[in-house]
């Protein structure tokens, strides 16, 4: 029973919370309230685990919150409720988009998402830049300048870049590098 | 049309399969894996293209739900109907639900290892340079003239400096596309 009613309540998750990941946070924090399935500790560390390991941060921290509630079946239920509605909107909106691509109006409403679509996406990669190349703390601390910048995290970004243009790398490839450079020069400063 | 094509087995498991890899890879979830599909349904596959990727997103971003699972929905779908849909989310899901699911059993304190910070502020490096690498790419293909260049302009210091709600902008901009094209006879192609 408890499956089931974690299927809906993750189902409910995935329905209302516009926009991924950190947006699944309040329904998380108010389903700790509501149930006693996790406590609000539970969920912090939820977030900085489902922000290190690979995947969407929405669903490892629903397989997370899942498999505390009820075990391995509940992680996987969770994880099927969380994903169930987006598949579903997004099959019906496919098939919608199919039989409209041609229409003007469509086509002119293309014209202003993709423009959008890429500031997003920017801005996106600068909220990475920030917490990636930045050091806004040690600037504070210090009030110099030079604190702001992450300088071993920008020549190894300068690194991938010419990588990424100049070779066929895999990606995989690039993002092993990048792991073994900040494990090996501490780049979280721990 | 239902299904596209008789069910095709093989390139279903292969659709699994692929997202399989790509949920392995995508540290970071939506934005960070934009990279990663790029490299393979567009330049090695050719099944999707960039446009529609970019397209993707934009309806990803203000439709309930995991960014992620949206545009991995998106794409099965292009590529092998619902179906397709359906098992390339579920490829997308199944390596994190097992990792989470061990990590939730015996390392909960996962986040706090230094090697864990370590390696994943190193990963944080090269999504920043993936992701910069996709912006670079799509500019040329989104940004067709000025009026596409203010929009972008608008909606990244919206998105950057406020706290608008992405579905909100994403609204706008289509409402936004189709009143400006009036003026510019500017299409989406």
């Amino acid at each position: 029973m408890i499956l089931l009613q974690l299927f809906f309540e993750f189902f409910k998750v995935g329905l209302f919370s516009v926009g991924g990941g950190l947006a699944t946070l309040p329904f998380l924090y108010n389903l700790s309230n509501t149930t006693a399935w996790f406590t609000h500790s539970d969920v912090t560390n939820m977030i900085a685990i489902a922000e290190s390991t690979p995947g969407a941060i929405g669903v490892n921290m629903s397989t997370y919150a899942g498999y505390l509630t009820a075990g391995i079946p509940g992680g996987v239920i969770a994880t099927v409720g969380l994903v169930a509605p987006s598949i579903i909107i997004i099959l019906v909106i496919a098939n919608l988009l199919d039989k409209f691509q041609d229409n003007q109006y469509v086509q002119s409403a293309f014209f202003g998402l993709r423009p959008a679509s890429l500031a997003m996406i920017s801005a996106a990669g600068v909220s990475v830049v920030k917490v990636a190349l930045i050091d806004v703390n040690a600037f504070e601390a210090s009030g110099q300048i030079g604190d702001l910048l992450m300088v071993p995290g920008l020549i190894l970004a300068a690194v991938l870049y010419v990588l990424s243009k100049k070779t066929k790398w895999n990606l995989v490839v690039l993002l092993a590098i990048s792991a073994v450079i900040g494990v090996v020069f501490h780049f979280a400063g721990v | 049309m239902i299904l596209k094509g008789e069910v095709d087995v093989k390139e279903l498991v292969e659709l699994f399969l692929i997202f399989m890899k790509i949920g392995s890879i995508a540290f970071g979830g939506g934005y960070a894996m934009l990279p990663i599909l790029q490299r393979e349904f567009v330049e090695k596959r050719n099944w999707v293209s960039d446009e529609e990727l970019m397209d993707y997103y934009a309806i990803g971003q203000c439709t309930p739900g995991i960014i992620a699972v949206n545009v991995s929905t998106f794409i099965g779908n292009k590529r092998k109907g619902i179906l397709g849909g359906i098992v390339s989310t579920l490829g997308f899901v199944s390596i994190p639900i097992v990792l989470l699911i061990v990590i939730a059993a015996f390392l909960s304190n996962f986040a706090d290892y230094a090697i864990v910070k370590n390696a994943f502020a190193g990963i944080r490096v090269c999504v920043c340079v993936l992701i910069f690498n996709s912006v670079e790419r799509l500019w040329k293909k989104s940004i067709v003239n000025k009026l596409a260049l203010g929009l972008f302009a608008v909606i990244f210091v919206l998105t950057v400096l406020t706290t608008v709600s992405p579905a909100l902008l994403v609204v706008i901009s289509a409402i936004a596309g189709i009143v400006l094209s009036r003026f510019s006879g500017g299409k989406a192609s």
